[in-house]
C-alpha cells in the first residue's frame, strides 16, 4: 500500500491547553487511496483532519503534501489549502451567495478563471451532485443534506488532489445521510484520494481502503476495514465497535 | 421668524459647511475604520497591535483635544493645512475608532466556519475579508455605523470653535445683529435635524436593502 504517498504526518504533537489531542501521529495517505478515520468524540480525529490543511497548528513533527513541508502563512498557504478540499460538519456554505456563486466564487477568486468558465464548471459539478436546478437558491433554502452535497461540489470545483471530510454526515438527518454518503461513494470510485472522519461504519466497510482508529489522541489502529471490523486487536477498539455496532 | 429670512445667505453657508464636514468626515472615517478593523483580526501581530493602539488613542481622548492636537500641534511639524482640512482630519479620525469597532462586532457575528470555509479553498486573508466575512458581517453594522454618523455630524459643531465655517457658528455673527438668540438657535437646531434625519433616512433604507433578514 502507499506506493505514492500525497499527505504523510510524522510524530505530529499538539495541546489544547492541557490537553495533549494529538500524540506522535503518524500517518500515510496514498494517492487514490481513501483512509476513515473513527473513533470516540475527543480523540483527536478532527483535529487531526484540520491540521492537514492548517486550520489547527501543530507544535512538533511535520506535515507533508506530496513531500513538501506545509508552508506557514500566507501566499503558499493558501496556495496549499486549493489543493486540498475540506467539507465540513457544519456545511459552512456563504450564507450571502446563491448556490452557483458558492461553488464558482473560489474558482474566480483563487484558480483566476472567467466568471463563464467558472459557472459552467459549477453547474457541471452540481448536475453530478443532483442538484443543478438549485442554483439560483440561497443556502438556507436548502436542507441539511443538500447543502453538503453542494460543500462537496465547492470542495471539487478547484480540482483539488485530496478531499478532508470532517464528520460530513454528523449534523444530518438519518434520512439525509445516505444521498451525501452516496457522492461520497462515487468520489471514492472515481479514485479521489479522501480522508473521511466519521461515525458512519457502513462507509468506513464499503469505500475505505483503510480505517485508522484514534483513541486519546493517538492512532491506535491503521489497517484494512475488514480486518479491523472483524478482528480488531486493541482493546480499545474492541470495546468502542461493541458499543455502536450492538443496535 | 424673520431671523431665517433675513440671514438665509449666512444660514445657507453654515448648514453647507457642516454637511461637507460631516460628508468629507464620513468618507474618511469609513475607509480608516474598514482599514483597522482589517487589521484588528489579521493575522500579522504588528497590525493587529496597531489597530489596537489607534482605536484606543482616539476613542479615549476627547474630541476637543483632538482639535487642539490636529490644528496647534501638527503646524508645529511644519504640516501646515486649512482649517477645515484639519478639522476633517480630526473628526475623521476620531469617529474612524468607533466605526473600527462596530465593524469588528460584526465581523464576531458571522459564524467561524465561514472563514474557515473561504480559507479553505485557498483564498488569502484579504479575500476571505472583503469576499466572505465583511459583507455578511456589513448587514448587523448597518445600525451602529448609522449611529456614529450622526454623532459625527453634531460633532462636528466643535470646528466652530476654530473658526471653520460651520452651522453652529453661524450664531455668533447673528447675535452680534441683535436678533433673538432663542430663534437664532431653533433655526440652527432644525438645520442639524434635516441632516441627521437625512442620515438616519439613508441608514433606514440600507437596512431595508440589506440588513439581516428575520
Amino acid at each position: 500500500m502507499a506506493v505514492d504517498p500525497l499527505i504523510e504526518l510524522q510524530d505530529v504533537n499538539k495541546h489544547f491547553g492541557e490537553l495533549h489531542v494529538l500524540q506522535d501521529i503518524n500517518l500515510t495517505v496514498g494517492k487514490g487511496e481513501v483512509v476513515v478515520v473513527i473513533g470516540p468524540s475527543g480523540s483527536g480525529k478532527s483535529t487531526l483532519c484540520r491540521a492537514i490543511n492548517r486550520l489547527e497548528t501543530i507544535e512538533s513533527g511535520a506535515i507533508r503534501l506530496e513531500g513538501r513541508p506545509l508552508p506557514d502563512e500566507g501566499k503558499a498557504l493558501a496556495g496549499l489549502r486549493a489543493e486540498v478540499g475540506m467539507v465540513f460538519q457544519s456545511f459552512n456554505l456563504f450564507a450571502h451567495k446563491t448556490i452557483l456563486q458558492n461553488v464558482s466564487l473560489a474558482q474566480i477568486k483563487v484558480r483566476g478563471r472567467k466568471k463563464e468558465e467558472a459557472d459552467r464548471r459549477s453547474l457541471e459539478l452540481l448536475d453530478r451532485v443532483g442538484l443543478a436546478s438549485q442554483a439560483p437558491k440561497y443556502p438556507a433554502q436548502l436542507s441539511g443534506g443538500q447543502q453538503q452535497r453542494v460543500a462537496i461540489a465547492r470542495a471539487l470545483a478547484m480540482d483539488p488532489k485530496a478531499l478532508l471530510f470532517d464528520e460530513p454526515t454528523s449534523a444530518l438527518d438519518p434520512e439525509m445521510i445516505n444521498e451525501v454518503l452516496e457522492v461520497m461513494q462515487q468520489l471514492a470510485r472515481d479514485g479521489m484520494t479522501m480522508v473521511v472522519v466519521t461515525h458512519e461504519m457502513g462507509f468506513a466497510r464499503s469505500a475505505a481502503n483503510r480505517v485508522v482508529f484514534m483513541a486519546d489522541g493517538r492512532v491506535v489502529e491503521d489497517r484494512s476495514p475488514e480486518e479491523f471490523f472483524t478482528n480488531p486487536r486493541s482493546d480499545r477498539a474492541k470495546d468502542f465497535l461493541s458499543k455502536i455496532l450492538k443496535h | 421668524m424673520n431671523v431665517l429670512t433675513d440671514n438665509f445667505h449666512t444660514f445657507a453657508q453654515g448648514f453647507l459647511g457642516t454637511v461637507e464636514l460631516t460628508v468629507y468626515a464620513s468618507v474618511l472615517a469609513l475607509v480608516l475604520g474598514f482599514l483597522m478593523a482589517s487589521f484588528r483580526v489579521a493575522p500579522v501581530g504588528s497590525l493587529r497591535a496597531f489597530g489596537t493602539v489607534w482605536v484606543t488613542v482616539l476613542r479615549n481622548t476627547p474630541l476637543t483635544l483632538l482639535f487642539f492636537a490636529v490644528l496647534l500641534g501638527l503646524p508645529r511639524f511644519g504640516l501646515v493645512l486649512p482649517f477645515k482640512v484639519f478639522a476633517i482630519l480630526a473628526l475623521g479620525c476620531y469617529t474612524s475608532a468607533f466605526i473600527c469597532e462596530a465593524l469588528r462586532s460584526g465581523i464576531n457575528t458571522v459564524p467561524k466556519g465561514q472563514g474557515e470555509a473561504a480559507r479553505s479553498l485557498g483564498m488569502t486573508f484579504s479575500q476571505t475579508l472583503s469576499v466572505v466575512v465583511l459583507p455578511q458581517a456589513f448587514r448587523s453594522v448597518i445600525p451602529p455605523i448609522g449611529s456614529t454618523l450622526i454623532a459625527l455630524a453634531k460633532n462636528s459643531a466643535i470646528a466652530g470653535a476654530f473658526s471653520v465655517n460651520e452651522l453652529l457658528g453661524t450664531y455668533k455673527t447673528l447675535s452680534e445683529l441683535g436678533y433673538n438668540i432663542v430663534w437664532t438657535f431653533i433655526w440652527i437646531a432644525v438645520g442639524y435635524l434635516i441632516i441627521t434625519l437625512t442620515i438616519s433616512a439613508i441608514f433606514n433604507y440600507l437596512e431595508q436593502r440589506w440588513g439581516v433578514a428575520r
